[in-house]
């Protein structure tokens, strides 16, 4: 289980996020919902220790996350899919998934295992990733955290900028990876996409949690989301 | 006066110029891509290369062979761990920031020169190199009895010379196969993509940098090591091959070896053909505008990234 404490962070001295608290246990799906700029990143960057967070706790498994080196974090066993894919771009599409499989100290087996979720990245092995099509870029980055083996997997935005096909492709990997018993946070601009998928719903505001709430109330509540986030 | 075998001379000279240029480049460059620091005491790491080649050789003696063996291996080692000692005890501590490394490392390279200064004394030493025959460079002339070889007066290189130009392509090589094959190579070019991404699968970006700083450090050892039974060993030997390092790595292009290596040969040439028909100072001066036309044509450099 993956649990932040009223933990606050910021760049620079300018605080970003303000005392956020929130759960995530295995097999579940948490989408966090913000307008831009409410902390959603900050709040994923500050669990991976890309941000030192200035106050709180993120306790996973009973160890602070605070406490623990930024590159070992990985290897607990949380996978981070950041914004934009930010791929390493001129690697390889194999060299991608190889630093992947560093990190989560696996073998080929494991690379065999995403490259059969991703057919597509095994007919471009050799290619450089700033070359492939967005709709492969998604599948790059979300093969290489997979690679990993996470128990848990942050996904910023990973439908940003694709096609609907591409989107119904992600959402059923998320989904398979939730009934395999991966945790999974995510953020998300586009609703529609993920309130079928989510178990909880976070909604962000200037970098303060407002309110938790089962994905099925606002399934069955949209006004709500008007509320929230004006959509 | 012939001309083609001064060209022949003259090529020689500039690829040893290259060769030493390049190793030395190439770890600036190295330094410049993945960490964002633009090292200027390079030509600090490089004079102490020299220095404590000499020492190493002279606290040895026997056999010049052995001695100078012994300076290629220790010499680029300790100046290696100490680069690496000053990445974790200063660079580290100010953050990278690109700024301030600039600031520090200026005051590196002069605690570093007023220490040998103190230490080692203002005195230029020589390193006796490991073989040294003489090469004469032979040219043909047309006779009444047909095509003949002849060798012009004075035209010659060293065995030395060359092996110089031998083991500098070999090292550039392995530094290649060190950076495009090898899993540590890997880790070294995805922190240079994205140090942050890098982080967050697993690697030791502190380890890393400490690591490239070092190897840096010591390729301009090594660099030095190869150059000091030509030239000699002074504490003032730094400045030129930091400013030329410096220019290659503008017209190489940011951070790219293989740019780095292009412009290190076509400096190195135009070094040392321009210093056998005119005047060393005129290579420089030539040096210093070629970098000017690509930062204003090419900012880039021939194979930087925009």
């Amino acid at each position: 289980m993956l649990e932040m404490r009223s933990v606050s962070s910021g760049y620079d001295g300018a605080r970003v996020l303000q005392e956020v608290s929130l759960s995530l246990s295995a097999g579940e799906i948490v989408c966090i919902l913000g307008r831009n700029g409410a902390g959603k990143t900050t709040m994923m960057k500050t669990i991976m220790g890309l941000i030192r967070a200035d106050s709180g706790q993120i306790l996973y498994h009973g160890t602070d996350l605070l406490d623990v080196p930024p590159h070992q974090i990985a290897g607990l066993g949380i996978g981070y899919i950041p914004q934009g894919r930010r791929l390493f771009s001129e690697l390889t599409v194999a060299e991608n998934l190889e630093i992947g499989l560093m990190a989560g100290g696996k073998g080929n087996a494991t690379r065999d295992k995403v490259l059969g979720m991703f057919p597509r990245l095994a007919e471009r092995l050799h290619q450089r990733a700033n070359t492939l099509s967005g709709g492969e870029q998604q599948m790059l980055a979300t093969g290489r955290a997979l690679c990993l083996e996470p128990q848990m997997l942050l996904l910023d935005e990973p439908t940003e900028g694709l096609q609907p096909s591409m989107i119904a492709l992600i959402r059923d990997t998320v989904v398979a990876l939730k009934e395999t018993g991966v945790g999974i946070l995510l953020v998300e601009q586009r609703v529609d996409a993920v309130l079928s998928i989510a178990d909880k719903v976070m909604f962000l505001e200037n970098g303060k949690s407002q309110d938790i709430m089962p994905a099925s109330t606002l399934r069955e509540n949209p006004d709500l989301l008007k509320k929230y986030i004006g959509v | 006066m012939e001309l083609a075998p001064y060209l022949i001379l003259g090529c020689i000279e500039g690829l040893v110029t290259a060769a030493v240029l390049a190793l030395m480049a190439v770890g600036l460059s190295l330094v410049f891509g993945v960490m964002r620091v633009v090292n200027v005491a390079h030509g600090e790491f490089f004079m102490l290369g020299a220095v404590l080649a000499w020492f190493v050789a002279d606290q040895l003696g026997g056999h010049p062979a052995i001695a100078f063996l012994a300076a290629l291996i220790i010499a680029p080692l300790l100046v290696g761990t100490l680069a690496m000692l000053a990445d974790m005890t200063i660079l580290k501590r100010i953050s990278y920031d690109p700024e301030r490394t600039i600031v520090a490392t200026i005051g590196l390279l002069y605690i570093i020169q007023q220490l040998t200064l103190m230490t080692y004394g203002s005195n230029a030493r020589p390193v006796e190199p490991p073989f040294n025959q003489r090469i004469a460079i032979p040219w043909f002339e047309w006779t009444d009895g047909g095509l003949s070889l002849y060798w012009p007066w004075g035209l010659g290189t060293t065995s030395y010379k060359l092996a110089v130009i031998g083991f500098a392509i070999i090292l550039l090589l392995g530094i290649w196969v060190l950076m495009t094959r090898t899993r540590i190579g890997l880790i070294m070019r995805a922190t240079q993509l994205d140090r942050d991404v890098a982080q967050a699968y697993g690697i030791n970006v502190d380890r890393v940098y400490a690591m490239v700083f070092g190897l840096g450090a010591g390729l301009a050892a090594l660099a030095a090591v190869l150059i000091v039974p030509i030239q000699q060993a002074h504490y003032l030997m730094g400045h030129d091959p930091l400013l030329l390092s410096f220019i290659v790595v503008i017209i190489g292009g940011l951070g790219s070896l293989v740019g780095t290596v292009i412009a290190a040969v076509m400096i190195g040439l135009s070094d040392g053909l321009i210093s056998v028909f005119f005047t060393p100072t005129l290579a420089k001066i030539i040096a210093t505008l070629m970098v000017t036309f690509v930062l204003i044509f090419r900012p880039s450099g021939l194979m930087g990234s925009k």
